[in-house]
């Protein structure tokens, strides 16, 4: 167990430093940094200077490594666009981006996987077909257009919830929370929803398709001639056969809900870091793009690890097979 | 005279399809009797499996029972509500399924299995349930059963999981358990001891046993009394000494003689073997074969951390021109790796294996050589041959890629001419493998073999997915085309049964060391090896029936 997490944290490490290369090629030579950063009206002795001190005039390989350093300890450099360092900006919408995914997450997980185990235990019934059906509906309707016929029924016409931003926040100190004013939490329910759409159709589908499979395997078979009750199949045998497929899936796309939280972001204008990356990327903002990218690369990374670790505890095979080696 | 554990009557079981009614049981009937082992026989699709399934209520949607009458000591189940039915089940009837590796669930320990089974019927708590749980497993013969209580099912061996799932099927004691082939995935000499255990704990157990497998032998070995069904229906009943001696129905007698056996049959010419290896068409010297286990990606890095596994260890043996050499051996013996190595699938750790004095890894020219020459014959006929092709593309493809014919009207008459080699009708070039049955399919594998009008081929296990009558027919087949053509066969098998029929030498794979070879009576009739005699002993065979 020690030596497969070991490992996987080695390859982990690798792929962040292959990131961190590509953020780093991104903002070294997107552009000229430094007269992105001057302007036009300075003097070549100006740009020098800033070379000099940006470190620009050192060898490649230095830069890189500086840059890697830099970045292990969370300095990206300033943003062109607000003058501010751009670790201190992802900081302050981390947690608006953090929230929203954590509530849309839950959405899709637990609504997902409810549903799918209905579908599945009752797959001739006609609430299984009108499920079915408008999940279909739910993959197929691109995001912003969930977000904004949302916006349309609830905010314009029916006036409940509000359109736009996070409501009020309260500060703890280090993190800024919406969750416990009320204008708070009624902000974040149509983002969530919007967010969690696709994601709760693709888990539903997904852990019906593998709860049917499950449902005709042999030890399944076995388990109803042993004569235990229905209930003891279907959720302790069944059930957590079927998750092993659908953790994997489940952990990459809930590190694309924090990752590419963009659409609905710009649709709800919530203040989150996706909001922050569309802004920068319309002024070329080079610093806050390349800490973006290695911010994204480092939500994936940590939760594909916490699914290999889950796989480890879900299934006794695995556990076995690393010791072999495999 | 004491009441039947289970009576079926005019059993009918149909499966309604959108214009007509498959009926996979028409009218079946027979009594099982307190502590009596039935065996119920017959090939695929005859219906043994259904009855079973009907017996214990487990019939898949949108199979039904259509009438008749089902009766568990006297009482009707057949008519159960599902909630009634759920209750017999596991209770007072066990079933015991064919693959010991997907029968157990893989996520939980078998200790958890067994306790929940024991607690959801029987009033015991935790301790008792735990207690009784280990008693069963070191009755159904795991040794430190008290420790294994914790392993999972992938920890065991395809044997020790089908003791695992016998005790299992008792663990509530039922008064009838249904083995549904409970050894046709095991090795033989482990289904002797499976037998065993099921035939002691039923006994321990005052259990009836409705055995059901389409293996002669096992009933042979096993039953009190056996029912022969085929499509549906009971062709004879009776006590399984007298239909194996006095078979009286025309299906039974064609049965039963489609049976190899390991005895040598009065009237067969004995083939007689080689007298020595040089000069022999096909020659295998000192093959070795390793594979990598454990210390795998990272930890390669380090030294001393790989592990080797020699799956083929110093293999040799020679086969005559058109000769057939059998290698037997259970599974993990080794003798698939050899077959692979042979016919350049797999490259070998070191050795040499030439054939008609052209060593086949030699590259280049063997290379080209081997394609030609060695072809191969699949298991499993379902598996092997690619469902998107027709059958004339599946059987032209090696004259194709090898450049052996030249237009399109030639491939065709070739592809013609292979069909009705191997009895199938020209016509059928146009279809698709899935119309066929298994037997169909394997002659499509054989012709695809000859296409390229090859001198040596390796038949991997070429029958044991068929049935008896079937396999007969290819067995027939190939030993005809061996005449034919003068073809050399290697022929890789675990039935002792089939090798003895079809091969003039034999050799004995274990663990991956050849630990006997010679002619083929020699080895049957005298064996030398201990491994070997232990072999010979564990077969089931229907002419050992007093």
């Amino acid at each position: 167990m020690l030596a497969f997490i070991a490992r996987r944290l080695f390859q982990s490490v690798i792929v962040m430093l292959a990131v961190a290369f590509i953020a780093f090629m991104v903002f070294r030579y997107v552009g000229d940094p430094v007269s992105s950063m001057l302007g036009q009206d300075s003097t070549l002795a100006d740009h020098a200077a800033l070379r000099e001190r940006l470190g620009l005039n050192e060898p490649f390989y230095i830069q890189f490594f500086s840059f890697v350093g830099n970045a292990l300890q969370g300095q990206f450099g300033i943003s062109y666009r607000l003058q501010q360092p751009v670790s201190q900006l992802i900081m302050e919408r981390l947690p608006a981006t953090i929230e929203l995914a954590f509530a849309s997450a839950s959405i899709a997980l637990v609504l997902g996987v409810v549903l799918g185990i209905y579908t599945a235990l009752r797959p001739r019934a006609f609430s299984t077909g009108v499920i079915m059906t408008a999940s279909l509906i739910g993959v197929s309707l691109p995001t912003f257009l969930i977000g904004i016929g949302l916006i349309y029924v609830f905010a314009v016409e029916l006036k409940v919830l509000p359109s736009f931003g996070r409501g009020e926040v309260v500060d703890l100190g280090w993190w800024r929370t919406g969750f416990l004013t009320e204008s708070g939490l009624r902000s974040i329910i149509l983002p969530a929803i919007t967010l969690s759409l696709f994601q709760l159709t693709l888990i539903m589908r997904l852990v019906r398709a593998e709860m049917l499979e499950v449902l005709r395997t042999d030890y399944i078979r076995f388990a109803k001639a042993r004569g235990l009750s229905q209930r003891a199949i279907n959720f302790g045998h069944a059930l957590k056969n079927t998750m092993v497929p659908v953790i994997t899936i489940t952990g990459l796309q809930l590190g694309s809900v924090i990752a590419f939280a963009i659409i609905t972001e710009t649709v709800f204008q919530w203040p989150g870091v996706g909001s922050l990356f569309v802004n920068s990327v319309a002024v070329v903002d080079v610093p806050v793009m390349a800490a973006y990218l290695v911010f994204v690369a480092l939500v994936f990374v940590v939760i594909n690890l916490i699914v290999d670790i889950l796989y480890f505890i879900v299934d006794p095979r695995l556990r076995d097979g690393a010791k072999s080696g495999r | 005279m004491t009441e039947p554990v289970l009576s079926i009557k005019d059993l009918v079981v149909e499966f309604p399809f959108r214009n007509d009614v498959f009926r996979a049981v028409s009218g079946v009937s027979f009594d099982i009797m307190p502590g009596e082992v039935v065996g119920v026989v017959g090939e695929s699709g005859a219906g043994k499996s259904m009855t079973g399934s009907a017996v214990i209520g487990l019939i898949e949607p949108p199979g039904h029972i259509a009438s008749g009458e089902i009766r568990l000591k006297g009482e009707r189940i057949d008519n159960l509500p599902e909630e009634a039915k759920a209750k017999l089940r596991g209770r007072r009837i066990g079933m015991v399924f064919q693959d010991p590796l997907t029968s157990l669930n893989p996520l939980y320990t078998i200790g958890e299995q067994l306790i929940e089974t024991i607690r959801t019927h029987l009033p015991l708590n935790e301790a008792e349930a735990r207690q009784k749980a280990i008693d069963l497993l070191t009755e159904a013969g795991i040794p430190k059963a008290a420790e294994r209580m914790e392993s999972y099912p992938h920890q065991f061996s395809g044997g020790m999981r089908q003791r695992v799932v016998i005790a299992l099927a008792i663990a509530a004691e039922p008064e009838l358990i249904i083995a549904d082939e409970p050894t046709s995935a095991l090795d033989v000499s482990v289904q002797a001891q499976i037998i065993k255990v099921l035939k002691k704990l039923c006994a321990n157990h005052g259990a009836a046993v409705m055995l059901i497998t389409h293996d002669m032998g096992v009933i042979a070995q096993t039953a009190d009394r056996m029912v022969v069904m085929h499509q549906g229906t009971v062709v004879e009943t009776g006590t399984v000494g007298d239909i194996i001696r006095r078979p009286q129905e025309p299906y039974t007698i064609k049965l039963i003689n489609s049976i190899p056996t390991i005895q040598r049959q009065a009237g067969d010419v004995a083939p007689e073997a080689a007298a020595n290896d040089d000069g022999a068409y096909v020659q295998v010297k000192h093959l070795v074969r390793d594979f990598e286990i454990g210390g795998g990606g990272f930890l390669k890095l380090l030294p001393g951390k790989v592990e080797m596994f020699r799956a083929v260890n110093d293999v040799s043996f020679a086969i005559e021109k058109g000769k057939t050499f059998g290698l037997v051996g259970e599974s993990g013996s080794g003798k698939s790796t050899c077959a692979k190595m042979i016919v350049g699938l797999l490259r070998p750790s070191s050795g040499q294996i030439t054939v008609d004095g052209h060593d086949i890894w030699a590259g280049g020219a063997g290379h080209k050589e081997r394609r030609k020459r060695v072809q191969m014959i699949f298991q499993d006929p379902y598996a092997s041959l690619n469902p998107r092709w027709r059958v004339a593309d599946i059987i032209a493809e090696p004259m194709r890629t090898l450049g052996l014919a030249r237009n399109r009207t030639e491939v065709d008459h070739r592809v013609a001419e292979l069909l009705t080699r191997v009895r199938l009708d020209p016509s059928v070039m146009r279809k698709f493998p899935h119309e066929f049955s298994g037997g169909q399919r394997q002659r499509i594998a054989i012709a695809r073999a000859l296409s390229s009008q090859p001198e040596f081929i390796v038949c991997d296990e070429p029958t044991s997915a068929l049935d008896v009558s079937v396999q007969a027919q290819v067995l027939d087949l190939m030993q005809e085309l061996q005449d034919e053509f003068g073809l050399t066969y290697l022929l890789i098998s675990h039935n002792l049964a089939v090798v003895r029929q079809m091969s003039s030498a034999v050799g004995v794979l274990h663990n991956g060391v050849l630990v006997e070879k010679g002619p083929t009576d020699a080895i049957f009739d005298n064996p030398q090896a201990d491994y070997t005699k232990m072999l010979l002993d564990a077969v089931p065979d229907i002419s050992r029936v007093a």
